[in-house]
């Protein structure tokens, strides 16, 4: 008996240390990502850089102004198209009974989870681009609004069909319409968990370069509106990090600090938000 | 299988008088007429897919009384609940044949909405249900407040509804807290004050009891007896204590039939069918 309760305790304190190890493997790459961003952006950091344009090559100073408020432009503007149309898809598939055309679009969504997003932005420089004859905030936010898309429709799916259906009978035998016990009840229940799905969707899309290759493409100073090419943080990191200028490879640095923080503060939004909501 | 042979008509209660005495508590109950039936089904079918789940039921509820519907698991008796405020058809594939009359008019008439139905046929839950995103007062004002109905004083009626549910001396002073914060027992008293905050004509209460604890289960049973002064109640149940003790009316539902319907201490004393005797000796269910 006694021999069996040291294997038994060696086993449990083997496995635990196992445990640990691996957690702090997996902290490794987090934490020096973190790190160096953070201490090679830090440096190119200054007050022109959120309010300056880029200066030529070989002048000293210059900022990311018009990268930072485009990548915003165009996250703002995907949002205004992917969270209605993956919220309200979600909802569909969670509300409507199962029929082919939910099992259809609940498949096609898993799908387009998978899609790399080169090709959505391939998908939408042919579409979008090629027909508007030109690079444009639009074109990449719709690229980033198709990348949103999937993740949202689900995870509102899914929280949904998290809320006991118990909610919804309390409602309706309140007298409540069934459209409204979904709005009021249902997703008013499952707010907080659709919220932190939307953030982690959007954070992602902020991260996003690929897909804005070639759809808002980039621009060395002010798009004038959401029609023209327009510099994205992601997209600038790239164009700089690959030039030969030992100032732009500072300057990308900073640009991944900012991003880092951006995509950071949307992360710690959507726990904020969930805070203590769980049941 | 016929239908109307399960119909058992309330008995004179001038040949029960002598019966009735003995139970000074429970208030008297004259023969129904046409107005104090508040409900009645008239050959009321109700299926799930191709499952038939009630067989022709006939059955009066009588205004301002409280009706127990009993029997075993499976017999149909919150499947005939539900049917009452037109909650049955909510279930995917689950439909009704046949009748239900509120005040005469058949609820499941083409132009009747079922969301007015169940404003009028209030319903209590088999598992407490209070909304967890809603505080205490907002939850007793949820009936309102989702019907976008404007109430000239929430307070008072949220005192007034909490009161009736005998709920509000325990919360009176938390009112502001979530409605899952409460015990089992509080949160069905607050489920019943949401309920009765829409004041409606008819309670129905789907095994309000089986979900809460002796001491809770007694305080809700206080509770229904003090409702039937001014409510239409029918409490479905599979504690025939508790049918015993809270009801004046009973019906004992079987496999989807109705097989009696009488006086509760009838049901309980000298039921007529074999079947409610072998039930309520414990013989089955």
């Amino acid at each position: 008996m006694k021999d069996r309760f040291f294997v038994r305790l060696f086993v449990d304190r083997a496995l635990r240390g196992a445990c640990l190890l691996s957690t702090v493997l997996a902290l490794v790459p987090l934490a020096s990502v973190l790190w160096f961003v953070v201490v090679r952006g830090a440096h190119g950091l200054s007050l022109t850089f959120f309010t300056g344009l880029p200066k030529p090559v070989g002048e000293p100073g210059g900022g990311m102004a018009h990268a930072i408020v485009g990548s915003l432009e165009i996250v703002g503007i995907a949002c205004a198209m992917g969270i209605p149309a993956g919220v309200l898809a979600g909802i569909h598939l969670a509300e409507s009974e199962d029929t082919r055309f939910g099992r259809f679009v609940r498949f096609s969504a898993d799908v387009m989870a998978g899609v790399p997003s080169i090709a959505v932005g391939l998908f939408v420089y042919v579409l979008v681009v090629r027909r508007m004859q030109g690079f444009s905030a639009l074109a990449g936010a719709i690229a980033l609004a198709v990348l949103m898309l999937p993740t949202i429709t689900r995870a509102t799916e899914e929280l949904l069909r998290l809320v006991p259906e118990s909610l919804r009978e309390a409602a309706l035998g309140l007298g409540v319409p069934k459209w409204r016990a979904t709005l009021r009840v249902m997703l008013r229940t499952a707010a907080p968990g659709i919220a932190t799905g939307i953030m982690l969707a959007v954070a992602r899309a902020m991260g996003e370069s690929a897909p804005l290759l070639f759809t808002s493409f980039n621009n060395r100073g002010w798009a004038s509106s959401p029609a023209e090419p327009t510099a994205s943080l992601p997209v600038n990191i790239y164009t700089y990090a690959v030039s030969p200028y030992a100032d732009w490879h500072e300057q990308a640095w900073a640009a991944a600090l900012v991003l880092v923080t951006l995509v950071l503060c949307l992360n710690i939004a959507a726990r904020w938000l969930v805070r203590g909501r769980l049941p | 299988m016929t239908d109307r042979t399960n119909v058992v008509r309330l008995r004179d209660t001038a040949a029960d008088s002598g019966e009735l005495s003995r139970d000074a508590s429970r208030p008297r109950l004259e023969k129904p007429d046409a107005q104090s039936v508040k409900m009645r089904t008239v050959g009321l079918r109700a299926f799930y897919g191709d499952v038939q789940v009630l067989k022709a039921i006939d059955l009066p509820i009588v205004e301002r009384q409280v009706t127990a519907v009993i029997g075993p698991s499976g017999c149909g008796k919150s499947t005939f609940v539900r049917s009452l405020n037109r909650m049955h058809e909510v279930v995917p594939g689950a439909r009704i044949e046949g009748q239900v009359l509120l005040d005469e008019r058949d609820i499941y008439a083409r132009d009747v909405d079922p969301v007015r139905v169940r404003r009028r046929v209030g319903m209590v839950f088999q598992k407490p249900n209070p909304f967890p995103t809603l505080s205490i007062r907002d939850n007793v004002l949820a009936g309102l407040v989702l019907n976008r109905v404007r109430v000239s004083d929430p307070d008072a009626l949220v005192e007034k509804a909490l009161r009736q549910a005998a709920l509000w001396d325990e919360v009176k002073d938390v009112l502001a807290r979530s409605g899952t914060s409460l015990s089992g027992g509080q949160q069905q008293r607050l489920c019943m004050a949401r309920a009765l905050a829409l004041e409606p004509e008819v309670l129905l209460m789907d095994e309000p009891c089986s979900a809460l604890d002796p001491i809770a289960t007694a305080r809700v049973e206080e509770l229904i007896h003090e409702l039937r002064q001014s409510y239409t109640i029918v409490v479905v149940t599979h504690n025939m204590q508790q049918a015993a003790r809270v009801a004046n009316l009973t019906a004992f539902f079987y496999m989807g039939e109705l097989v009696e319907y009488d006086r509760t201490d009838t049901v309980f004393t000298r039921p007529k069918e074999r079947r409610t005797e072998d039930y309520i000796t414990g013989r089955f269910g």
